[in-house]
């Protein structure tokens, strides 16, 4: 039943966490199994809709009576005594996470099985702890130490050392040699990894344990009729068949490995407290020198660093730094956290500094010193930025782009300035636009030969405009789709008096347009909207 | 035009008399459109209309065009100037006429404009200095208001020894300011002009014309025009004589401004740098024949 094509046979060790959230709160109280607080009942639970349901109960609690997935209401009339904590699923997550990195201890790549499991490849590695037996023992040992009930298997495929450590026998290993299904066959049909109502359906159907899983598919008929039933199924989790070929090994199963990832980072513990500033720009630029080393192994420039100064009073004080584009350059570094470093409060002295790439993204070997070169042929434009924005702020230096919008003051939305434009279209061209738009459209008052006519006169700001050309009016309709309903309409009207200032003003509604403040309407008011070149 | 040291150069290398004479032709000549020897720049404007930032943009395009096609026949010249410009303006520049419009900006400069938004005049000059350090970046405009303590005289000085260092240009337009004093070489006021009629609306506004006066240059001799963006080109006219209302607005202007030069009475002398050109007295001799005859002698 193994592929063929693989010479070397794969080997998989699974590990299941019995209890990994129970032995996670125990080691945060500091206790052994049934000592301590962990001697009393006790349950860690899930605020849910219907009210608090039990995840998991310690061994006095399940001897109370409460078991998973009980109402802790329901629990606590079997056993009054039983104490409730909440669980704390994204750390037992985390947890797992770690374990994944550290289980690859006993083979190259190892993968989470989310909610408490792990998965590690051992193919061809088993000889370097004295064979499969001495490394499952290996294993045993060093997560007991750490606390964790484990069971362990070894199988040839990941769904069948799976089904092992959770309905084995503990510690048990299926040699390549052997029939992977008849050897599981004696296990019940949970052992596929399948979803709850899938479970139902085929206890439903009678079919409790692999065994009469498979005499059914070498039936005649027997496969082509748990096709049928399965056949809108995609999701492995949710078709026996497919999890029975990756149990058996006729069908792969892609595993995702925990890749770790370590963070760029220096760190300097400093003899002496510093409580000057030119003694923190040292230290500043001995760690900007050692992140940019540290960079430039990796190929990679930092587009985010946090700066941590720890005082010996214990304050932990954190600067953070965005860069516009990807930089490894130790003067450039120090410059922009120097802006930030001029209110930072020493107190009585900071003894640990530590910086950061929070974020880093790939950069070539290519780039020069920016500081030398600023003398000869100026800064590059990243770099100009990066130093508006940590003096002006993160928001005084954007671009403007279009939005698909009629109203002027929506047409034009502000973004980071070495964003990539998004798609957009442009404004039509017969539209005049001008040069320069205000704020706020500021109210003027406009004298008229007729309210719907031209504008004749208008004054702005206490002085007094004779309109002498005008061309209008564009009508500008509001955007009923997120405006209000008593939205007034816009005429806009660009203009030139008699000096030959140009304004773009508009007519804010039309008379009897039952709009506006009062329900007939009232009288249109007058905006300048913008300047024209 | 970068004036060469005459000392760098060899001693067959330095200029002929002939040389000089023809390049003090050159720099005796009026302003005109298309001079590609801009770098630090003033406008003087009022908060009322946009006139200076239009007259700003009009001569940067102007300056950036003549560059491009003096380099042009150089291999590496690019085909188009894709490069940033970067506007700042001060918080009360923007209160007072607004923010740039990118569906009014000239087409040219509409997907390319970084924009900086300065809480004082101190932040501004910041980032206008930054922003002229900067390779990057085909110009920068800037916008303050007012007359800033921050912005003296070693301010502008600043500014303009670091433009001319690396050569990228600045246009400073100054909103609702006294002439102060300033390094900048070539220094505007500026009014909206009555625009000419366009072709099929007669009562419509047409393209934007400017009334301009080029009050103090350290290279070009002072003078009025009225300037006109045509067909995308910048179009200089001389200046209509209107003596009546002219003289009144001088007037009125002079009142307000002192306004150095021999047309009107100079209130203030102000410190230069450099020989400076009168318009109505007889020009002597360029800046590079002077520098030549002070070293020389």
């Amino acid at each position: 039943m193994r592929p063929e094509s693989s010479l070397i046979p794969r080997r998989i060790l699974s590990v299941w966490c019995a209890q990994l959230a129970l032995d996670r709160w125990r080691t945060g109280q500091g206790c052994k199994p049934g000592e301590g607080a962990d001697a009393d009942p006790l349950a860690l639970i899930t605020e849910t809709a219907h009210g608090p349901r039990i995840d998991v109960a310690n061994a006095a609690g399940r001897a109370g009576g409460a078991h998973a997935g009980m109402m802790l209401a329901d629990a606590r009339t079997l056993c009054p005594q039983l104490r409730a904590v909440p669980g704390d699923p994204a750390g037992d997550r985390e947890l797992l996470e770690k374990l994944a990195a550290w289980a690859m201890r006993w083979g190259p790549w190892s993968a989470m099985d989310p909610p408490d499991g792990l998965l590690v490849d051992i193919t061809a590695v088993a000889h370097l702890f004295g064979g499969e037996k001495r490394l499952l023992a290996d294993a045993a040992h060093h997560f007991t130490r750490r606390g964790l009930h484990v069971r362990l298997a070894v199988a040839p495929t990941a769904g069948a050392a799976w089904a092992l450590s959770h309905y084995g026998p503990p510690h048990c290993i299926l040699s390549a040699e052997d029939d992977i299904a008849e050897r599981l066959a004696d296990l019940p049909v949970a052992a596929l990894r399948l979803d709850d109502d899938v479970l139902a359906v085929l206890r439903r159907l009678g079919l409790k344990t692999l065994r009469q899983i498979t005499n059914v598919e070498d039936g005649e008929t027997g496969r082509d009729a748990i096709q049928r039933r399965f056949r809108n199924r995609r999701n492995p989790a949710a078709n026996p068949l497919i999890r029975m070929d990756q149990l058996t090994g006729r069908v792969p199963e892609p595993l995702l490995p925990v890749v770790p990832q370590a963070m760029p980072l220096a760190q300097r513990r400093l003899a002496e407290p510093i409580r000057h500033r030119e003694a923190l720009d040292h230290v500043l630029a001995d760690l900007a020198a050692d992140m940019v080393r540290d960079l430039e192994g990796r190929g990679q420039g930092a587009r985010r660093l946090e700066l941590g100064l720890w005082r010996v009073d214990g304050e932990v004080t954190v600067r953070a730094l965005e860069l516009a584009a990807a930089v490894r350059d130790a003067d450039h570094i120090c410059r922009l956290f120097a802006e930030k470093l001029d209110n930072i409060d020493a107190g009585f002295g900071i003894e640990t500094m530590r910086l950061r790439a929070s974020w880093a993204e790939p950069l070539a070997m290519a780039q020069g010193d920016i500081e030398a070169a600023a003398h000869g042929h100026g800064t590059s434009l990243a770099a100009c930025i990066d130093r508006l924005t940590t003096r002006l702020g993160p928001r005084a230096v954007s671009r403007p782009v279009l939005h698909p919008s009629h109203l002027p003051e929506r047409a034009q939305r502000w973004q980071a300035p070495l964003e990539p434009e998004p798609v957009q279209q442009h404004e039509l061209r017969f539209h005049a636009r001008p040069l320069k738009l205000l704020d706020r459209a500021e109210p003027i008052s406009v004298l008229y030969a007729t309210p719907d006519g031209y504008p004749r006169r208008f004054q702005w700001r206490g002085e007094i405009h004779e309109i002498v050309r005008v061309e209008g009016p564009e009508r500008i309709a509001p955007e009923w789709w997120r405006e209000k309903s008593t939205t007034r309409l816009r005429d806009y009207y660009r203009i030139e008096d008699t000096q030959g200032r140009r304004y773009w003003i508009y007519r804010h509604g039309l008379i009897g347009d039952g709009r506006g403040n009062d329900r007939n309407g009232g009288l249109p008011d007058w905006y300048v909207q913008g300047l024209c070149a | 035009m970068i004036v060469p040291s005459l000392d760098s150069l060899p001693e067959t290398a330095r200029l002929s008399s002939a040389d000089v004479a023809a390049l003090s032709a050159t720099r005796a000549a009026r302003w005109r459109p298309g001079l590609p020897d801009a770098v630090h720049s003033e406008v003087f404007a009022s908060a009322r209309d946009a006139s200076g930032t239009g007259l700003a943009l009009a001569l940067a395009l102007d300056t950036l065009e003549a560059r491009r096609a003096a380099q042009s026949d150089h291999p590496s010249a690019e085909k188009e100037d894709r490069r940033a410009i970067l506007w700042v303006q001060d918080k009360s520049a923007v209160r007072l006429t607004g923010r740039p419009y990118r569906p009014g900006l000239p087409e040219a400069l509409q997907g390319r404009m970084i924009h900086v938004y300065a809480e004082n005049a101190q932040d501004a000059l910041f980032a206008l200095e930054e922003g002229v350090r900067c390779r990057d970046l085909a110009c920068v405009i800037g916008e303050v208001s007012g007359n800033p303590r921050a912005l003296d005289f070693t301010a502008s000085r600043r500014l303009s020894l670091t433009a001319e260092r690396h050569g990228v240009p600045l246009w400073l337009v100054r909103i609702d300011a006294g002439r102060d004093l300033s390094s900048a070489r070539l220094r505007w006021a500026v009014r909206s002009a009555p625009s000419a009629p366009p072709r099929w609306n007669a009562q419509a506004p047409g393209d934007a014309a400017w009334a301009a006066e080029l009050f103090r240059a350290r290279t070009h001799a002072p003078g009025e025009w009225t300037l006109t963006q045509r067909g995308g080109a910048l179009v200089a006219d001389p200046k209509q004589r209107q003596p009546a209302t002219v003289g009144m607005r001088l007037g009125k202007m002079s009142a307000k401004f002192p306004i150095a030069g021999p047309s009107s009475l100079s209130v203030r002398p102000e410190p230069v740098e450099g020989p400076l050109f009168s318009s109505g007295g007889p020009l002597e001799g360029s800046a590079a024949l002077r520098q030549a005859q002070g070293e020389r002698g």
